[in-house]
């Protein structure tokens, strides 16, 4: 017999249901007059730094049909690559976003800035890139992605986690497309032929 | 803030319910195929968004009265339920936003796609949040949910449960889960919480009815921990409050 270890097991995941929005964007299902505003749809104060964008996409399940109950959150960091609460970040970049996909065509959108690179745990840089994660009924664990933008070729073929994905034909999956405007469409697709790359992080 | 972390603890996927569970139907055309792909958590993911009290209304964490008429309470047994959000390592986790979602004690929700005959309650919502004190205590207050019928298999009923939603301090730490009641034989029946792979990892979400911390003449308690991934080091000690 050696000693016990004192660590915990992680509370066990279990489904958002079809009822999320009650809880975390309850003005958005009909339920007012008990928080002033859903939490996370403004993500920018009045001057932040940075390119201004607009991020959309739906989340398309096996049959190539849009969740119309799931729940997006993302987080990202400023313009200079500083996440708020570090030193230095852009008090006007909040960094985390919440949408519930539309009722009825089942798309999300978030308005940001582009974030600038991040520095890896080596020191070496990230490309630009968005956290997002996933769920709804049916989604047992929240989903982890990210959003790289498809327009940083350089970045984005030096950044160390695209590089070490083993089936490079799944990287753009994880690339948001430049539509203009800067409008980046990112559809997330669950399963299928498109299935989007998800982190075990 | 001094980045002394070397990350997340791993997730142990094992304890956790698979992405594909057949005998919850919708989880077939949801799950996604490939295996996920590991990596250690960097940045994007031992930060996240930090939480004040200045956006929490007085009555946020009583369900009991946050969407009732003045004057007016839900229907149904009254509870406390209160605990601690806890990391892997046993340390409580401070500042954590819980938030917290359920149907009436008809088991009916409030929501436009729900059509089970039960009847709403004018007096329910269903909403609550709470952030968590120095040591990662948190409670509300609400009424006990009812059990309510779903579409999967021909005769599926849902136990009695209150979903919940946690931030720790990473946004890699982010969790949703369920919280079910001591005793109920519900529990053994339903294909959500059979996703789960154990009985062991099950019976951590059952949470213990707590005579003593009753309110005598109000309201009985519930006693519910819940544990998010571990950090090692300390890396959020010193974070600043920016949001
Ligand atoms: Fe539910």
């Amino acid at each position: 017999m050696v000693q016990k270890l004192e660590n915990l097991k992680e509370s066990p995941s279990q489904t958002a249901g079809p009822y999320v929005h009650i809880g975390l964007t309850p003005n958005f299902s009909g339920i007012t007059g008990v928080y002033d505003a859903d939490l996370g749809t403004k993500m920018l104060g009045d001057a932040p730094k940075g390119e201004r964008i607009t991020i959309t996409g739906r989340v398309l399940d096996g049959t190539g049909t849009p969740l119309r109950d799931a729940l997006l959150e993302i987080w990202q960091a400023d313009a200079n690559g500083i996440y708020p609460g570090q030193d230095g970040a852009d008090a006007d970049v909040y960094g985390w976003g919440r949408c519930p996909t539309d009722m009825d065509d089942g798309t999300f959108r978030f308005e940001t800035i582009k974030p600038g690179a991040v520095q890896n745990r080596d020191g070496t840089p990230m490309a630009p890139h968005i956290t997002f994660w996933i769920v709804a009924r049916g989604i047992n664990l929240g989903l982890h992605t990210r959003m790289y933008f498809a327009d940083e070729t350089e970045a984005n073929a030096a950044d160390p986690v695209l590089k070490r994905i083993e089936h490079q034909v799944r990287v753009p999956t994880l690339m948001g497309q430049p539509q203009g405007n800067g409008t980046y469409l990112f559809d997330i697709h669950l399963q299928g032929p498109d299935e989007t790359i998800f982190f075990d992080i | 803030m001094t980045d002394k972390t070397s990350g997340l603890f791993h997730r142990d996927r094992s304890w956790h319910p698979a992405a594909l569970t057949p005998p919850y139907k919708t989880s077939i055309k949801r799950s996604p195929a490939a295996a996920p792909i590991s990596m250690p958590s960097t940045l994007s993911e031992d930060t996240g968004p930090v939480f004040t009290r200045d956006i929490l209304g007085p009555q946020d964490a009583d369900l009991i009265h946050n969407f009732a008429s003045e004057g007016q309470s839900a229907i149904g047994p009254r509870i406390i339920v209160y605990g601690r959000v806890l990391d892997e390592t046993g340390r409580g986790v401070p500042n954590a936003l819980v938030e917290v979602w359920q149907a009436n004690a008809g088991g009916r929700y409030r929501h436009k796609k729900e059509s089970y005959l039960a009847p709403l309650d004018p007096n329910f919502g269903g909403c609550g949040r709470v952030i968590t004190d120095a040591h990662g205590n948190y409670e509300f207050r609400t009424i006990q949910p009812g059990p309510y019928p779903w579409p999967n298999g021909p005769n599926d009923w849902r136990p009695a449960h209150i979903h919940f939603s946690i931030f720790g301090a990473s946004f890699g730490q982010r969790l949703i889960t369920q919280m079910y009641f001591e005793d109920d034989p519900m529990i053994w029946q339903c294909p959500i919480v059979g996703t789960i792979p154990s009985r062991e990892a099950i019976e951590t979400l059952v949470a213990a009815l707590d005579m003593r911390r009753t309110v005598p003449m109000d309201a009985r308690a519930y006693k519910f921990d819940i544990v998010l991934r571990g950090v090692r080091q300390t890396m959020f000690e010193n974070r600043m409050e920016g949001l």
